[in-house]
């Protein structure tokens, strides 16, 4: 595997010179965790692993794919780890969905509350000293 | 000696805490006891403190023969960092998290202002056994001052990264704030078995959660500035987990700020708030086991036992056992408050405190998630920064978008057309800055509504200070001074949050960056200027030798020079970066030394940065401290004053 990325390593540059194919390279490696340090991106490591997989973001741009693509890409040669963008599937359907969930509970909360204390009509305004 | 000294102190203090713990539930009616309590407290936060400094001593005297020392200390080391070294691991600083909490329990048991004797004195009861409890922890599961027998001769060394100013101030600071919140946690409970969360109650609680969020939002700022100038590519916040477990109680404390207004002056929320004290006291447990345990595999967590990690989670269960029993068990009880209208004050509260929240529950299930897909045999999922900016983002900018109304409508029925009618020029020049961000970002439409709401908060800010100004006879000036403490508090915090949000959207979405080779003597125009390389060096540090690389910046005629290292350390195996930042007024040129090139002889890579207005992050950051600081001063003088 090291040496399938050094030999494209060898053939892409480090900056690709299209602007706005370099931006998407930076969004990339934002989002792609460097395989030997854990907890960081490869836009943050200055391990050798991450130079070589920036390199292969870059080879993959210019090969035409899409960010999606390149995130398959990636998933399929290192694994879902690899990627801090949690996938959307039967594992994951319950964290994309909780932040819904939780809205909801908390808006039920709030109006079963209020039915409960209703007592806002004849209500008069007061001057608001803190 | 010294430490067998230390480790009798502590093993003292646990025995006090324990007694404070009983003694403080027990008493009720009797004045006698609630003062050999106070006595009680105060002798444990003593003795903790002197245990404390106990460990320090041996980290001052390179004692290699205690264990602790050994393993995250060299001989070589700089004063400050055999200093902070006694709470820069894992013994150490649970020892700290004992001491910090004795002493909160110490104070809290000198200042019982008007709340009930049984109230006050079983609150200080509750925070002696929270005091026991983590004693026992540190005591039996990590004893800070074991021996080690034979002593080695140099010690191991602290992690290199971690030799830095910030991060001597950075965990102390957490751990204040994570243990301030051990307080209204006790005071919750207290209030839960007396059957009775009133005014005084909820008095006695917001200089407390005040204090916490203060020191979190001060802990969470330098570390955030850390990581930006120290991890050598400009990133101060990656939803990393454990910036996450400092990040859900601080979101917690917030809201706990706002509710516990409502509760004091209104009588409202009452029990909303006691749920929430539980719950930040919960989170901020919960982030010091995710922290210290090892679970999360990161640059921040260094302790690997999963038995500790066991008996920590153990101490979150009692505690939230216990917080949420009593709660399901008691609340019901408390005395339904007071209503409000769906348009007032305490309504716009509720909204401040539903979003906070909210966004603390979707951090803890982003954070927890992937610990539980593998535990289930799921595999290995990361959970990072997207999954947050595409949830918390969003929901951080509804609430901000309701902030500026809050401050502007009155208790119990408000009048939001007036609001708005005041608020108009704000809005205007949010839209503008909506308008003028989308042309020229390319019609980005994230960053732009970013941007806007900064904008927004900052000057719905300024209205509710220039309405407040219009209150009243007298010249501005003359009101100016006579304004309450505690609107200039609210406002800075307020406004802090609308500085830090324009600079991180104007970070994050339009930083440039610029890999280059350079050998002395060779430039490259970046970011309005041109940078030139001017020579490469080899220093020697205290502890550690470095590349050291000068710069020099040219740019509309004037130059300045700039310095980069990087350092080897010989108890480490990674170089760590020294970047050189020029700070300017449309933000930060932060340069990077790379290693040499290869294949260049005399070449270095090097990364150059620009991050624009990227000093409004850690300006909003100190605003909002500051805003915490400024309303606890608020609420000192009130107590001195009288109601």
């Amino acid at each position: 595997m090291s040496l399938l990325a050094m030999l494209v390593a060898a053939a892409a540059p480090a900056v690709l010179g299209d602007p706005a194919q370099e931006a998407r390279a930076r969004a990339l490696d934002a989002e792609i965790r460097c395989v030997q340090c854990e907890n960081e991106p490869i836009a943050q490591s200055t391990a050798d692993i991450a130079v070589d997989m920036r390199r292969l973001v870059r080879e993959r741009i210019v090969a035409g794919d899409s960010d999606a693509e390149i995130r398959d890409y990636f998933r399929q040669r290192y694994g879902d780890f690899v990627l801090f963008r949690p996938p959307w599937d039967a594992r994951t359907w319950a964290l994309w969905l909780a932040p819904l969930a939780l809205l909801l509970i908390g808006l039920l909360t709030i109006f079963a509350a209020r039915d409960r204390t209703r007592a806002g009509a004849g209500l008069q305004p007061e001057e608001s000293e803190r | 000696m010294i430490a067998e000294i230390g480790a009798f102190a502590a093993s003292l203090a646990l025995a006090l805490s324990l007694a404070q713990g009983v003694m403080g539930l027990m008493a009720s009616r009797r004045d006698s006891r609630a003062e050999a309590t106070a006595a009680i407290a105060q002798a444990a936060a003593a003795l903790c403190a002197f245990a404390f400094a106990c460990l320090i001593a041996l980290f001052v005297q390179s004692d290699f023969s205690v264990a602790v020392v050994s393993a995250n200390s060299h001989i070589d080391k700089p004063l400050i960092y055999k200093i902070a070294g006694a709470w820069g691991n894992h013994e150490g600083s649970m020892l700290l998290w004992c001491t910090v909490s004795a002493l909160f329990g110490a104070i809290l048991a000198s200042t019982r202002g008007r709340q009930s004797l049984a109230l006050w004195s079983r609150a200080v009861g509750v925070q002696g056994l929270v005091t026991a409890g983590a004693l026992i922890y540190t005591l039996f599961l990590s004893p800070p001052f074991a021996r080690l027998d034979p002593a080695p001769m140099i010690g191991s060394g602290l992690n290199p990264l971690l030799q830095d100013p910030a991060l001597v101030a950075h965990p102390p600071l957490l751990y204040l704030g994570y243990v301030g919140l051990s307080v209204p946690f006790s005071l919750a409970i207290a209030a839960l078995i007396s059957g009775r969360a009133d005014q005084a109650w909820a008095r006695a609680l917001r200089p407390w959660t005040l204090a916490a969020w203060t020191f979190l939002t001060t802990g969470i700022a330098v570390g955030s500035y850390w990581a930006y100038y120290e991890l050598g590519w400009g990133g101060w916040w990656f939803w990393d987990p454990v910036e996450n477990a400092s990040f859900m109680p601080w979101l917690v404390a917030a809201a706990l700020v706002h509710s516990a207004i409502v509760t004091e002056r209104r009588g409202s929320l009452a029990s909303w708030t006691i749920l929430l004290a539980i719950m930040g006291f919960g989170l901020a447990i919960l982030g010091t086991f995710l922290v210290r345990s090892g679970v999360l595999t990161s640059v921040h967590a260094f302790a690997v036992d999963p038995t500790r990690g066991i008996a920590m989670l153990v101490l979150l269960f009692i505690a939230l056992g216990i917080g949420f029993g009593m709660y399901a068990w008691r609340a019901p009880k408390l005395r339904q408050p007071s209503g409000f209208a769906a348009v007032s004050r305490e309504s716009m509260l509720v909204w401040n405190n539903f979003g906070l929240a909210v966004a603390a529950g979707v951090v803890l299930i982003g954070t927890l998630y992937p610990l539980i897909v593998e535990a289930a045999g799921g595999g290995l999922i990361s959970v990072g920064p997207p999954f947050f900016n595409a949830t918390v983002a969003p929901l951080i900018g509804v609430l901000f978008l309701l902030l500026p109304l809050g401050p502007m409508l009155t208790w119990r029925v408000g009048d939001m057309r007036a609001a708005l009618m005041k608020l108009a020029p704000a809005a205007i020049l949010a839209a503008v800055t909506l308008i003028a961000a989308l042309a020229l970002s390319n019609w980005r439409a994230a960053p732009a509504i970013g941007l806007a709401l900064g904008v927004w908060l900052v000057a719905g800010g300024l209205i509710y200070l220039w309405t407040r100004l219009q209150r009243g006879e007298g010249h501005v000036s003359a009101k100016l001074a006579l304004l309450p403490l505690a609107v200039w508090s609210m406002s800075l915090a307020h406004i802090g949050a609308g500085v830090l949000t324009i600079g991180a959207i104007a970070e994050t979405s339009f930083r440039s960056e610029r890999a280059v080779a350079l050998r002395p003597g060779e430039g490259v125009a970046f970011a309005g200027g041109r940078v030139t390389l001017l020579e490469v060096g080899q220093i020697e540090g205290p502890n550690y030798s470095a590349n050291r690389a000068s710069f020099r910046v040219d740019r509309r005629g004037a130059s300045q020079l700039l310095s980069a290292e990087r350092r080897f350390f010989p108890t480490s195996p990674m170089p760590t970066t020294e970047v050189g930042i020029l700070g300017r007024i449309d933000g930060d040129l932060y340069v990077a030394l790379g290693e040499a090139v290869r294949d260049t002889p005399g070449a270095w890579s090097v990364r150059l940065y620009h991050n624009p207005l990227v000093y409004l992050i850690f300006l909003g950051g100190i605003m909002m401290a500051l805003g915490g600081v400024l309303s606890l001063i608020a609420l000192a003088r009130r107590r001195k004053v009288g109601p």
